[in-house]
């Protein structure tokens, strides 16, 4: 152990309180008594349950659960497949002309992508609504997805795909059955990803969107140009709270994974 | 199960009406510029336990790799029963290989690995279970069957990989460097192992080694292969004991390689070499014509090694310059008076409580008329 030292207990309160402490107020705040968000009025839950009778708010949240979902499922499968093809295709002329394109929208800043699709969507004549917004996301964490998926088919061993195919398998079925549960942690954390970026997202959203199809950071941030109210802060708390149980518990599994293949590995070279 | 003669040696490649189960015709494979197979020709024989032997970068995972179907020749043809198997896809070939690193499937426990290959064939379901029990039985794996490959150890999931690729019953059995990974005391267990199940089925086998002693332990012909070629294909004991060309003599096992000169002498041929040396006796119905250059080749288990002069076919003096003692036997590096240094090993069947000879005696070597071979090329 190292012995304690005021210089790192310092760095580190400051390090946490920098990270944490405005994320504390916002939470603090929800629990006011008062309509003012910057004065302690005594603790109350009243806004939760006023945020539960805003229909808005519930209507914009069940928009952006939506699009997420669908905006990371296609998301999934299609970086899944770019991923895929990347690394096995093998070296062709062009080869880092095609991946650059994959991974170009990363670093794309995103009123560009938004524009970019915007007008895309105006001269296709498409009404923007739910669609555009799930297609929008589905463009740019799509790349994201195909990084978390590449990175992992890299270290994967060929010979088990040659394996499958010796064994009977089509090219498909050695995929399906084989490779895809295997790296399939990968594609579960790509489509977290995309789910969570499709969630935070504001800019393409806002470019992408129809009047009928609000999404929770939208909402959020236009009400706050007319003022911040309790009601907020309680709906960020929630998603706070929603976040930190996910991480958490997605930590806590894959840890317990770990220890258990550990000691298969322990237990099979004690034979 | 029948035993088959004893006195009839397997020995189809000596027989003209015996029907290959692969034929290599003229097939060269090139990787861009890199020629891997250079225009090689091959009959593998059914029930064989064949050995593709040679240094690494020599081709001959190249030449599985095209009997599995991973790679296709650039030119000529591969049969397999008479038929071109050129664009048969792997999953369609009756042929099944075991991979270097096994290759097993880690989210399958070690029954559905072995299960893998029958459910995707027109087994029926209940003939699918049997099958599984009975390569479990033959692997001796039974114990194993619900464990994923990552709980068991190296050696069981060599025996897995084998069993899964034995499950279909192939015609054709690919074992590339199968007992690469285990450890030395495991790997010559496994090689008879092997051996007993290549029996037991009857499956034709084409491994794959670096290894020479394993190569020569399993196979029942073993092809020496250099740069993308065939330097000799033939049983373990004439590779060891007539080497076509000093290449495999010195590839294979210990050698003592000289340097000479054929000339004619009567029942054989003699090889002159270095100044003020005997010439070597070779007795020989196949002498090399008088004047020319050759090699003379012999095992160091072959040159015997003596304090008083022997009477010998050949016999040369010298002078010891390193013992190696291996524990069962013992090489000296002899110092011939030209300069060459001979090999000469003899088996420590008493135990060594006194060395007959050490560092700087000068002994006696000797080896009989029979004992080497003469190398043109």
């Amino acid at each position: 152990m190292r012995r304690f030292s005021w210089f790192n207990a310092t760095s580190l309160t400051f390090g946490f309180a920098f990270l944490y402490l405005p994320m504390l107020m916002l939470i603090i705040y929800s629990f006011n008594e008062s309509r003012l968000v910057t004065v302690w009025a005594g603790f109350s839950t009243k806004w939760y349950g006023e945020l539960m009778q805003n229909e808005a708010f519930l209507d914009a949240a069940w928009v952006t659960i939506k699009v997420a979902f669908w905006s990371s499922t296609l998301a999934t499968i299609l970086g899944t497949m770019a991923a895929y093809i990347m690394v096995r295709a093998g070296r062709f002329r062009g080869r880092g002309l095609f991946s650059g394109m994959i991974y170009a929208p990363l670093v794309m800043p995103e009123v560009i992508t938004g524009l970019s699709l915007l007008l895309f969507f105006i001269a296709v004549d498409v009404d923007r609504g739910i669609l555009t917004i799930v297609l929008a996301h589905t463009t740019f964490a799509m790349c994201y997805v195909s990084v978390v998926v590449t990175s992992r088919l890299v270290s994967f061993d060929n010979s088990l795909e040659e394996a499958a195919l010796d064994l009977g398998c089509t090219p498909f079925d050695a995929f399906r059955s084989v490779t895809l549960p295997i790296i399939m942690p990968a594609v579960i954390s790509g489509w977290l990803l995309a789910f969570t970026l499709s969630l935070d997202d504001l800019v393409i959203a806002t470019f992408t969107s129809g009047p009928s199809s609000t999404t929770l950071p939208i909402k959020i941030f236009s009400a706050v140009r007319l003022g911040v109210t309790p009601e907020i802060n309680a709906l960020s708390t929630i998603m706070i709270l929603l976040v930190t149980v996910g991480v958490i518990s997605a930590s806590l599994i894959s840890r317990s994974l770990a220890i258990k293949a550990k000691a298969d590995e322990r237990k099979a070279e004690q034979q | 199960m029948a035993q088959p003669n004893t006195n009839v040696v397997f020995a189809p490649w000596d027989d003209p009406a015996a029907k290959p189960i692969i034929q290599f015709k003229n097939v060269t494979k090139r990787f861009g510029e890199f020629t891997a197979i250079d225009n090689l020709t091959l009959d593998i024989y059914p029930q064989e336990f064949f050995a593709l032997l040679g240094p690494s970068g020599c081709g001959k995972t190249t030449l599985m790799r095209m009997l599995g179907g991973f790679e296709s020749p650039t030119e000529g043809q591969i049969l397999l029963d008479g038929v071109d198997i050129g664009p048969v896809p792997p999953n369609e070939r009756p042929v099944n290989m075991m991979f270097q690193s096994y290759a097993l499937f880690p989210h399958l426990s070690v029954w559905d690995n072995i299960a893998f290959g029958l459910k995707r064939s027109n087994m029926p379901k209940d003939q699918i279970g049997d099958r599984v029990e009975k390569m479990l039985k033959l692997t001796q794996l039974g114990k194993f069957a619900k464990r994923k490959p990552h709980q068991i150890s190296g050696g069981q999931r060599q025996r897995v990989a084998l069993a899964r690729s034995l499950a279909k019953a192939p015609k054709l059995l690919l074992l590339d460097e199968p007992l690469g990974a285990l450890d030395k005391k495991l790997r010559n267990e496994t090689q008879f192992e092997l051996m007993d199940i290549q029996e037991t089925t009857g499956t034709t086998f084409v491994i794959v080694t670096h290894d020479q002693e394993e190569a020569m332990t399993v196979a029942s012909r073993v092809a020496i292969m250099v740069d993308g070629s065939l330097a000799q294909v033939s049983t373990p004991d004439q590779i060891y004991e007539a080497p076509n060309s000093t290449y495999v003599a010195d590839f294979i096992g210990d050698v003592n390689l000289i340097e000479g000169k054929a000339a004619a002498a009567k029942g054989g041929m003699d090889v002159h070499w270095g100044d003020h040396q005997p010439p070597i006796h070779i007795t020989t119905d196949k002498p090399l014509p008088a004047g020319a250059h050759c090699h003379f080749a012999i095992r160091p288990e072959k040159v015997s090694i003596s304090a008083t002069t022997p009477k010998a076919a050949n016999v040369v003096k010298g002078t010891i310059l390193d013992i190696a003692y291996l524990g069962n036997i013992s090489t000296y590096h002899v110092e011939i008076a030209s300069g060459v240094i001979f090999k000469a090993q003899t088996t420590n069947s008493k135990r060594l409580s006194r060395r007959t000879f050490t560092w700087e005696d000068e002994v006696y070597l000797s080896w009989t008329d029979t004992a080497g071979v003469v190398l043109s090329e």
